[in-house]
């Protein structure tokens, strides 16, 4: 019985509908097209939610159009919708994230990768695993009632003495705002920039190091300048990975950013993101238009991670690829 | 002025070097503060009324979540009804069967639904669900989860599939077990510790989401029998009652936040261990 189905798998199978309908009567093309169905089911979900963030933003689209980008209002009761607010809100605190998490960040990955002994990396490494796993909405809860008293009576004092000067440090500090919602948004995006950017620093040739070392480098030179330029690739890929966590994250931010759509230079102002507005409005979005337009605003974070978790994946495999020095 | 030069080459060294030090340590140290307050506010404030009494009508302080605990049992059984088994048999897909293109397209897709934001998901579910029945229910916020447990469960089974040794695979044909037979009865045991631990991973995941729903399961301050009412979940009451002005509901919250924080971080810990135990992944 097995010689007889060997012998069938030799002969090319034909092809045509026919030739499969055929071919279905074995358990394996069964099991094949089963699993096909399942996976692309994948498919079908991932196409449904674009065309029902499309469908379902129509109104907004049509009334609006580009304009919708660049208006300033925000005004439920006479129907006028913008998203430059949430947008901006979004891309500050989103950046203000970054710049305190990357250093932080690869810091530490260069610690784990460099330093550290591969028993204290690992196990390191698992703990800052663990803290990605905390849900987000814990980060808010903490953010509410550590972060932003600290920021009223702390930080935001401290940095108001010694960088005042700048404009982006001035006005009154309400303890919720840009600055705090970056803060904790910090804190989350961080474990992902390590554990990424450890992984590809660990993927540099052993060679690198010594050849640099064998030169008369100190550890640090040929670290910073031989090491991480290797995988500088990877890293931006870990940091655009982390970004696009950091666009798209909504319970911490809602609870500590003060939910004012208005667009401020100051840091300590309150302001508003995309996902906060969409968590805030939705259920009691009165009105196709309104319901429309927070639909559009999810259409418009879709599309932004989107994009920066493409070019994360690209970066990251072409590092792990065999480096991406040129 | 050459000593000097390598005078200052040094010292910048170990500053730097004891900088990376300081940052990998603050890092971690935030773990241990998290879950050193949540223990400490949380523990203050959790007693058993917490697990059996419904919350109290606003303004009464004491009740407690039991509603919610059930609620988040609840959606994460419809999660893992919808998504194990899409994830689960896609996986098998990728490892086993899969061409090449239509492979890519599968594994690009699958880590664009894992970067969508939970806060679309829910959009995704509401209008899936809620639009046309016109009501929130806890089978839209199983929707919502369900569709986020399913790339994490992909990628996992995947990953887990491709450790089996194809020696395995090959002994089973020589035996004349037809492939079907050989990943059913041979390749799937060997790797179902892995795919079972990468599931709980994804369902410990998704026990914490609280952006998805808000607007698909909603919240409940009763019971709420069946599926097609609005639920109350733990990690949309701990959002809720931290945001409102009353200083019992923050008590409650908090202990709400110990409960949900100490069962992901269990469960995470429990299937790390297991993983790394297997040897098999570091990324699962």
């Amino acid at each position: 019985m097995s010689t007889a189905a060997t012998i069938d798998r030799a002969v090319p199978p034909p092809a045509g509908p026919r030739a499969f309908i055929a071919r279905l009567r074995h358990g394996d093309e069964v099991a094949h097209v089963l699993t096909l169905i399942f996976a692309a089911v994948i498919l079908l979900l991932t196409s449904l939610l674009v065309f029902e963030l499309w469908i379902n933003s129509q109104l907004s689209r049509a009334k609006f159009g580009w304009m919708f980008f660049w208006t300033k209002v925000w005004d439920p009761i006479f129907g006028n919708f913008g998203a430059l607010p949430f947008i901006y809100g979004t891309l500050v605190t989103s950046v203000v994230s970054l710049v305190i998490a990357v250093p932080l960040g690869l810091a530490a990955a260069i610690f784990l990768a460099e330093l550290a002994p591969r028993k204290l990396s690992d196990s390191i490494a698992f703990l800052i695993d663990l803290l990605a796993a905390v849900p987000s909405v814990i980060y808010g809860l903490l953010g509410i009632f550590v972060v932003v008293p600290i920021m009223r009576t702390t930080i935001g004092p401290f940095v108001k003495r010694t960088l005042g000067f700048l404009p982006i440090f001035q006005g009154p500090n309400y303890g919720v705002g840009f600055l705090t919602a970056g803060i904790v948004l910090a804190i989350m995006v961080v474990p992902f920039i390590i554990s990424v950017s450890r992984e590809v620093l660990l993927t540099v040739p052993r060679e690198q190091r010594e050849a640099a070392l064998a030169l008369g480098a100190t550890r640090w030179e040929s670290t910073w300048q031989v090491v991480v330029p290797w995988a500088r690739t990877g890293i931006f890929g870990s940091i655009f990975l982390a970004l696009a966590r950091a666009l798209g994250e909504t319970m911490a931010v809602t609870m500590v950013i003060g939910n004012d759509p208005k667009i401020s230079a100051s840091l300590f102002a309150p302001g508003y993101t995309i996902a906060a507005v969409i968590a805030n409005e939705f259920t009691e979005a009165t009105g196709n238009l309104y319901l429309s337009a927070l639909i559009e605003l999810g259409l418009v974070l879709f599309l932004m991670t989107f994009i920066l978790n493409g070019l994360a994946r690209i970066l990251i495999v072409a590092t792990e690829r065999g480096g991406g020095h040129p | 002025m050459n000593s000097f030069r390598l005078h200052w080459r040094k010292s910048l060294n170990l500053v730097m070097l004891t900088l990376t030090g300081v940052a990998a340590f603050a890092v971690v140290s935030v773990l241990f503060l998290i879950l050193g307050y949540l223990v400490y506010n949380g523990g203050k404030s959790l007693n058993w009324d917490f697990f059996t009494k419904l919350p109290k009508p606003v303004g009464e302080t004491g009740g407690g979540m039991a509603n919610a605990i059930i609620g988040s049992l609840k959606l994460l059984f419809l999660a893992a009804l919808m998504g194990l088994p899409i994830g689960l048999m896609a996986g098998v897909y990728l490892a086993e069967f899969g061409g090449k293109t239509f492979s890519f397209i599968i594994r690009y897709t699958t880590d664009l639904l894992n970067g969508v934001p939970s806060i679309v998901i829910g959009i995704f579910a509401y209008s899936l669900v809620v639009l046309p029945v016109k009501h929130f229910s806890a089978l839209a916020g199983g929707v919502a989860l369900g569709v986020m447990v399913i790339p994490i469960t992909v990628r996992s089974t995947e990953e887990f599939l491709r450790a089996v040794p194809g020696s395995m695979r090959e002994g089973a044909m020589a035996l004349g077990a037809s492939k079907w037979r050989t990943i059913a009865t041979v390749v799937l045991p060997a790797a179902s510790g892995g795919i079972v631990t990468g599931m709980l991973l994804s369902l410990a995941r998704v026990a914490g989401e609280t952006a998805p729903l808000l607007f698909t399961a909603f919240s409940n301050r009763y019971w709420s029998p069946g599926w097609e009412q609005p639920v109350a979940s733990l990690p949309v009451m701990i959002y809720t009652y931290a945001i409102a002005p009353y200083d019992d509901w923050h008590r409650q919250a908090w202990a709400a936040g110990l409960i949900l924080l100490g069962l992901v971080l269990v469960a995470n810990l429990g299937c790390r261990l297991v993983l790394s135990r297997w040897g098999a992944s570091r990324s699962a």
